[in-house]
C-alpha cells in the first residue's frame, strides 16, 4: 500500500515538476483558452500544460499558498478575486515589463489597456461582463428588458437563476432599487445601503435559484428551471442577452506565490496575452485587453463584446470587494439561511 | 507450584505482545490517518496566534487598554500604524484583516482600508494619530476593535466556538447571544431532519425487510439485488435523477400537470423536502441490511407458538416479533441517523437553501470563507453531539446488541 502510494506520489511530482498547472473556469472558455492560448504554446514550447477548471474564489489558492504544497500554477482570476487575493500575499508580483511588444510593435506597457496592468499581481486576459439572459423558448410574449424587470416578480413570474455570492447581486438590487449605477459602491459602503440592497434582494428570494459555478447558467437556461438566469456573457451566446446594468470586469492571470514554475508561469503568460491569443477570445464574445488585438476585429465582432455595451453597464470595483467581501459575503450568508 | 504461575503469566504476557504487535500496523495507521489529522484541526477551534505574530509590540502595548477610552494612547496608535505599514508593504495586512473580521465582523475593510492609505505614508509627519485614523474610518472610534486587539493576546481563545452556537463576547468579556442565529437553527434542523429521515427509512424498511425474510432464500436473494442495485449506483447520479424527477419542468411535474392534478408546477426540488426524499432513498438499505439480517436470524418458532398460545398478530408483532428484531431495527436506525447527521452532498446538490445541514456550513467555511476555526468549531460541536448520541443508545439497547446483519 505505502508502495503504491510512494510510487504514484513520486509519478505525480515528477509529472508536475515538468508541466505546468494552469487553471481556468471550464466550459466553452476553456475550450477557446486551450485553442488559442494553450495548445499553441505547448507547440512552440514544449512545456506540458495540466489545463484544468475551478469555480471561482480565492479559497483554494489560499489553502494551497498557506499549506505550502501549491498544485497550482498559473489561474485565471476574476479582477474582483485577484484584488484581494493580492492583498493577501498570495499571488507572485508581475513585473509587466517582460512582456512581448504588441503585433504593431507597440510597447506591451502601451499597448494594453491600462485596466488590464492595474494590479501588480495580474495580467488583463479579457473583458466580460456579468449581465442576465433568457431563453426564448420560455420567456412568453413578454420580454424582460431591464435589471428592474429582473427584479420584478409580479410582471415577470418564474425561478431566477443566481450565482451564490454578494458581489454583483448587491449592485444589481441597488440599481434596480433606483440607485445611480456611478453611486453604487458610495452606497454599498453604508450600512443603510447594504440594508436597502438586501431588502431588495428580499422581494425575489423565494423565486431564486442559486448556483456556485457559472456552467450551472446555460443549464438551467436550457431546461427552463429558471425563466431569467445571471451570468458571464459568454456562457451564453445561445440566448438572449439583456445587457442592462451588465457589471464589467476583467479576468486576469496570476500566479501562485511560491510555486516551483516561475519561470515557465511568467512564460505562459507571456505569450497568452500576446496580440494572437487575445483576438481568440471572441470565439466566446470576450473582449481583448490589448488595443493591438482590438484593432484586428471587424465591427460586427467588436459589436458582441462586453465592451460595446460600456453605456449600459457599470465597472466592477475590485479595490471596493476586496475589502469588502468577507464582511459582505458574511452578511449575505446570513441573510440566505434567514427564513 | 510459583514457578509454573509465573511461567504461565510470563506466557500469557508474551501472547499479549505477539497480539499487540498483529495489531499495531492498524493502531498505527488509525493514530497518523485518523487521530491525528482530527485532533490538530479540532485544536484550531481554540488556538489561533496569527494575530499576535502580526502584531507582537501592539498587543503588548494595548494589554492596559480601557474600552472606556474610545482610542489608544497616541504612543500605542504609533506603534500599531508603524506595524500595519509595514504588514501592508509586505502584503500581510489582508491575512490581518482577515483574521480580525473573524472576531469583530466588519473591522476587516477598516483595516484593508487604512493600510493601502498607509503603505506609503511617511508616518511621521502625522501629528495627531487618532485623527489621523479617524479622518480614515469613522469606524475606528469603535471600542470593540480595539479590544478584539487587546484580547488578541490570548491565543487560545473560545471565540469560534462561541460563535459556532451563535454567540459571542460582549465588551467586557462576558458570552452574550449573537443578534442574528445562524448555526443552532441549522444545528437543530440538521438533528430533526436526521430524526424524520430514520423514521421514513423505518416505515419503509421494515415492512421490506419482513417481506424480505419471509421469501425462500433464492428469490430474496433476487429482489435483495433491487436494494443493493441503487446502493451500488454511483451517488451523484441518484441525486441528479432525483433531480431530474422533481424538478419544475420534471417528470412528477410534467405528469401531475398533464394529469390535470396541479395547474402550477409543484416546488419540490431545492428545498427541505427534495434533501429529505433522496436522502430516504439514498440511506434506505442501510435500514434493510440489518433489519433483514436479524429477521432471517430469527427463528420462526417462537411467532408460531406465541399464535398457538392465543396471541392476536398484534400482541405477537409487540411482545415476540419486534424486540426480536430490535438489535437490527437499532442498529439501522443508528447507522441512518449518525450518517445523515453529518451527510453533505445530497443536501449541497439537491437541498437549495432551507435544505442545507451543518455539514454544508463546515463545507462552506472549509473552502468558500476560509475561516478554518470556526468550520473546526462547527465540527468538534457536531462530533460531541454525535458522540452524546452514541452515549444514550448505549444506555437505553447497549452496544452489544448491535447487529448489523
Amino acid at each position: 500500500m505505502k508502495k503504491i502510494v510512494l510510487v504514484t506520489s513520486l509519478l505525480t511530482a515528477s509529472l508536475m515538476a515538468e508541466s505546468l498547472t494552469v487553471i481556468s473556469w471550464g466550459g466553452d472558455y476553456s475550450k477557446a483558452q486551450k485553442k488559442h492560448m494553450i495548445d499553441p504554446f505547448v507547440a512552440k514550447t514544449g512545456i506540458k500544460v495540466l489545463f484544468d477548471d475551478y469555480k471561482g474564489g480565492i479559497a483554494e489558492i489560499k489553502a494551497q499558498v498557506e499549506s505550502g504544497s501549491i498544485k497550482w500554477d498559473v489561474v485565471d482570476f476574476e479582477y474582483i478575486d485577484i484584488e484581494k487575493a493580492c492583498s493577501e500575499n498570495l499571488l507572485e508580483v508581475i513585473n509587466p515589463s517582460y512582456l512581448p511588444k504588441g503585433d504593431n510593435g507597440v510597447e506591451a506597457s502601451k499597448d494594453f489597456y491600462p485596466d488590464a496592468l492595474s494590479n501588480e499581481c495580474g495580467i488583463g486576459n479579457i473583458y466580460w461582463s456579468v449581465a442576465f439572459a433568457y431563453n426564448e423558448k420560455f420567456i412568453g410574449s413578454n420580454k424582460p428588458t431591464t435589471i428592474s424587470d429582473f427584479f420584478n416578480v409580479k410582471k415577470f413570474p418564474g425561478k431566477r437563476g443566481m450565482r451564490k455570492r454578494a458581489q454583483v447581486n448587491l449592485e444589481w438590487a441597488l440599481i434596480a432599487d433606483g440607485v445611480e449605477k456611478s453611486k453604487v459602491y458610495e452606497v454599498l459602503e453604508t450600512s443603510a445601503g447594504q440594508k436597502r440592497a438586501f431588502a431588495k434582494l428580499d422581494t425575489i428570494k423565494d423565486s431564486i435559484i442559486w448556483f456556485d459555478s457559472w456552467s450551472q447558467a446555460p443549464q438551467m437556461l436550457n431546461d427552463g428551471s429558471a425563466i431569467m438566469v445571471q451570468s458571464a456573457n459568454g456562457r451564453v451566446t445561445d440566448f438572449t442577452v439583456v445587457w442592462d446594468a451588465n457589471a464589467f470586469d476583467l479576468d486576469g492571470w496570476g500566479i501562485l506565490k511560491g510555486t516551483k514554475n516561475l519561470k515557465k508561469a511568467k512564460e505562459f503568460i507571456a505569450f497568452a496575452t500576446g496580440t494572437k491569443p487575445l483576438i481568440g477570445m471572441k470565439d466566446v464574445n470576450y473582449g481583448p485587453t490589448r488595443a493591438s488585438s482590438s484593432a484586428q476585429l471587424s465591427a460586427e465582432t467588436r459589436a458582441k463584446l462586453p465592451s460595446a455595451h460600456l453605456e449600459e453597464g457599470f465597472k466592477v470595483n475590485g479595490g471596493f470587494w476586496s475589502d469588502y467581501s468577507t464582511e459582505l459575503n458574511e452578511k449575505y450568508n446570513s441573510w440566505l439561511l434567514k427564513k | 507450584m510459583k514457578n509454573d504461575e509465573n511461567f504461565y503469566k510470563a506466557q500469557e504476557r508474551l501472547a499479549k505482545v505477539k497480539a499487540f504487535f498483529l495489531v499495531s500496523p492498524l493502531l498505527v495507521f488509525i493514530l497518523i490517518f485518523f487521530l491525528v489529522p482530527i485532533l490538530l484541526i479540532l485544536a484550531k477551534a481554540v488556538y489561533n496566534p496569527k494575530v499576535k505574530t502580526l502584531l507582537p509590540q501592539t498587543i503588548v502595548l494595548m494589554q492596559d487598554y480601557d474600552y472606556k477610552n474610545n482610542a489608544p494612547k497616541e504612543k500605542v496608535l504609533k506603534v500599531f500604524l508603524i506595524e500595519l505599514q509595514s504588514l501592508a508593504k509586505q502584503r500581510q495586512s489582508g491575512v490581518l484583516a482577515e483574521e480580525l473580521n473573524r472576531k469583530v465582523s466588519g473591522f476587516g475593510s477598516v483595516i484593508k482600508k487604512t493600510s493601502r492609505k498607509i503603505k506609503r505614508k511617511n508616518l511621521n509627519e502625522i501629528t495627531n494619530y487618532k485623527n489621523y485614523l479617524l479622518s480614515i474610518s469613522k469606524k475606528w472610534n469603535n471600542p470593540y476593535y480595539w479590544m478584539a486587539i487587546k484580547r488578541s493576546n490570548n491565543s487560545l481563545t473560545m471565540s469560534y466556538i462561541l460563535a459556532a452556537l451563535d454567540m459571542q463576547y460582549d465588551i467586557e468579556g462576558n458570552i452574550e447571544l449573537k443578534e442574528t442565529q445562524i448555526y443552532v437553527p441549522i444545528l437543530k434542523k440538521t438533528i430533526y431532519m436526521a430524526f424524520i429521515i430514520t423514521f421514513l427509512t423505518i416505515l419503509l424498511g421494515y415492512p421490506t425487510a419482513y417481506y424480505l425474510s419471509t421469501l425462500p432464500k433464492s428469490k430474496a436473494n433476487l429482489l435483495m439485488i433491487f436494494v443493493l442495485l441503487p446502493f451500488w449506483t454511483s451517488l451523484l447520479v441518484r441525486i441528479v435523477s432525483w433531480i431530474t424527477l422533481l424538478q419544475e419542468k420534471g417528470v412528477i411535474n410534467d405528469i401531475l400537470l398533464s394529469l390535470g392534478v396541479i395547474s402550477v408546477p409543484l416546488d419540490i426540488v431545492y428545498n427541505q423536502f427534495a434533501t429529505i426524499v433522496s436522502m430516504t432513498h439514498i440511506l434506505l438499505p442501510f435500514m434493510i441490511l440489518p433489519l433483514y439480517g436479524s429477521m432471517r436470524a430469527m427463528d420462526p418458532v417462537y411467532v408460531k407458538a406465541s399464535s398457538s398460545l392465543g396471541a392476536n398478530p398484534f400482541i405477537t408483532f409487540g411482545k415476540i416479533y419486534l424486540p426480536l428484531t430490535l438489535p437490527g431495527l437499532s442498529a439501522g436506525a443508528i447507522l441512518v441517523f449518525i450518517i445523515s447527521i453529518g451527510y453533505y452532498i445530497t443536501p449541497a446538490l439537491i437541498g437549495g437553501v432551507d435544505g442545507q445541514m451543518i455539514s454544508n456550513m463546515i463545507e462552506f467555511h472549509m473552502r468558500t470563507s476560509n475561516n478554518w476555526e470556526l468550520a473546526s468549531a462547527m465540527g468538534g460541536i457536531l462530533l460531541a453531539i454525535t458522540l452524546i448520541i452514541y452515549w444514550f443508545y448505549e444506555k437505553l439497547v447497549g452496544v452489544n446488541n448491535l447487529k448489523l446483519g
